[in-house]
């Protein structure tokens, strides 16, 4: 089968209204999963036993399910108890918390990495636990976690073609309505593999430049 | 009241498929990773250009694209491959890559004096990392292979949208056919968590039996 390339324009508007929901889903996902790592994180250091197993437990199981039951569960149990929600934002909401397990073990890494005087500074200082947290812990721990977080982030960009399974109209799905539609798969996939092999490039670019930025920072 | 233990056997049967693809998807990444690793660390720069042109590509496009080109793409090109020999390919070619940089990175990790030991012993290059290097090396790579498998496991899921018969196909065909959308998903759920958990356990036993002998040698 030849490469065709006027179809290749016919179906372009198409795919770029797929790519606009991908990168939305993408950005959405990433704060979700921005907020529930770090609730996740905060959780785990807590002092409760009960709270801190449970919600540990929980995230190794969400870790260790695929992401794609996962978004099943969200999209066709939920209704079923009248949770009912449009396609994008269960999608985004399996997103964000299947990537928040992940980023919740950077924030820990993150969080553990600040030296124990710091904290012992703090105290000294007869700061409370708030503005030890905002003023001393959190600026030292977070500027190393950025690129592993972008990475996640990244990571999780991958991933959004599992959203045209719960019929998102994102790039994927996009290009499999275009493909059944004219029965020529080989441009559509062609050119979802190159979207996506394309920002991945950029991305890795994009990384070498936070790990050099926030990588390190001097004590 | 539904007769469960029809269903039962379905979800079995897709258990049975799911292993087997993680199983077959494992070997082929595991070939493919010390291919591609070596490969990049190899003397010929034609060598190191084509693995690095290998991960690259594979880890910059998605499973799921990949899965969705060998399947859709590839007959058209002349290449029919049935559900299951798309799976194993896409699977064990995408962790692969992941599995090529662990690979890379352990053999990296080995002292210098290492080689420098293997030199002094007159060993080949050759002979060096086969007796030497990659023993020392295995025991790096143990832990991130484990998580590896644990990924192609959850990857998996994903073959059920090019119609192979695993645990979340089953799951879909039971909530089609029962109308109940809670136990068929939770039951994969879990047996997702249990086969992950078997293999997080298989690896940490597989590293506790290779560092035996090596106490004080290494950490």
């Amino acid at each position: 089968m030849e490469w065709d390339w006027n179809f290749v324009w016919e179906i372009m508007p198409t795919l770029i209204q797929g790519v606009k929901i991908t990168i939305l889903a993408t950005l959405l996902g990433s704060v979700l999963a921005a907020i529930v790592g770090l609730a996740i994180a905060l959780a785990r250091r807590s002092p409760n036993k009960g709270l801190s197993r449970t919600v540990g437990f929980l995230a190794e199981f969400i870790r260790g399910t695929p992401l794609l039951v996962q978004l099943y569960f969200i999209f066709y149990v939920l209704p079923d108890i009248g949770i009912l929600l449009p396609p994008l934002v269960a999608g985004v909401i399996g997103l964000g918390l299947h990537y928040g397990t992940y980023t919740a073990e950077v924030y820990r890494a993150g969080i553990e990495n600040v030296p124990r005087g710091q904290w012992e500074a703090a105290k000294a200082c007869n700061l409370n636990a708030r503005q030890t947290w905002t003023h001393i812990i959190m600026p030292q721990a977070i500027p190393p976690m950025i690129p592993a977080l972008a990475n996640y982030f990244i990571a999780m960009f991958k991933e959004t073609p599992l959203l045209s399974a719960i019929t998102v109209l994102e790039l994927m799905n996009q290009a499999k309505s275009v493909a059944n539609t004219y029965y020529r798969y080989v441009e559509p996939m062609t050119l979802v593999g190159a979207f996506f092999l394309v920002i991945s490039l950029f991305s890795v670019v994009l990384l070498r430049w936070l790990e050099r930025r926030y990588g390190k920072i001097e004590r | 009241m539904t007769q469960w233990s029809g269903y039962f056997g379905l979800i079995m049967q897709g258990a049975l498929v799911t292993i087997e693809l993680t199983l077959m998807g494992s070997v082929l990444a595991l070939i493919m990773a010390f291919l591609a690793g070596l490969g990049r660390l190899s003397r010929f720069f034609a060598i190191r250009a084509l693995a690095t042109a290998y991960i690259e590509f594979f880890r910059g496009t998605s499973i799921f694209v990949q899965l969705f080109w060998a399947y859709f793409v590839l007959p058209f090109i002349g290449i029919s491959l049935t559900p299951l020999q798309a799976g194993v390919l896409a699977l064990g070619l995408n962790v692969g890559a992941y599995a090529a940089e662990v690979v890379r990175g352990a053999i990296q990790s080995i002292g210098r004096e290492q080689y420098e030991a293997c030199t002094a012993l007159n060993l080949g290059r050759w002979q060096g990392m086969r007796h030497v290097i990659l023993p020392q090396a295995l025991l790096v790579m143990l832990p991130t292979f484990g998580n590896n498998a644990i990924e192609l496991l959850k990857a998996t899921a994903v073959v059920s949208l090019i119609s192979l018969a695993d645990l979340t196909f089953q799951a879909q065909v039971v909530r089609s056919q029962t109308g109940n959308t809670l136990v068929p998903f939770t039951t994969i759920l879990i047996i997702y968590f249990v086969l992950a958990l078997i293999i997080s356990w298989g690896v940490r036993s597989l590293e506790r039996r290779m560092a035996r002998g090596l106490d004080g040698v290494r950490v």
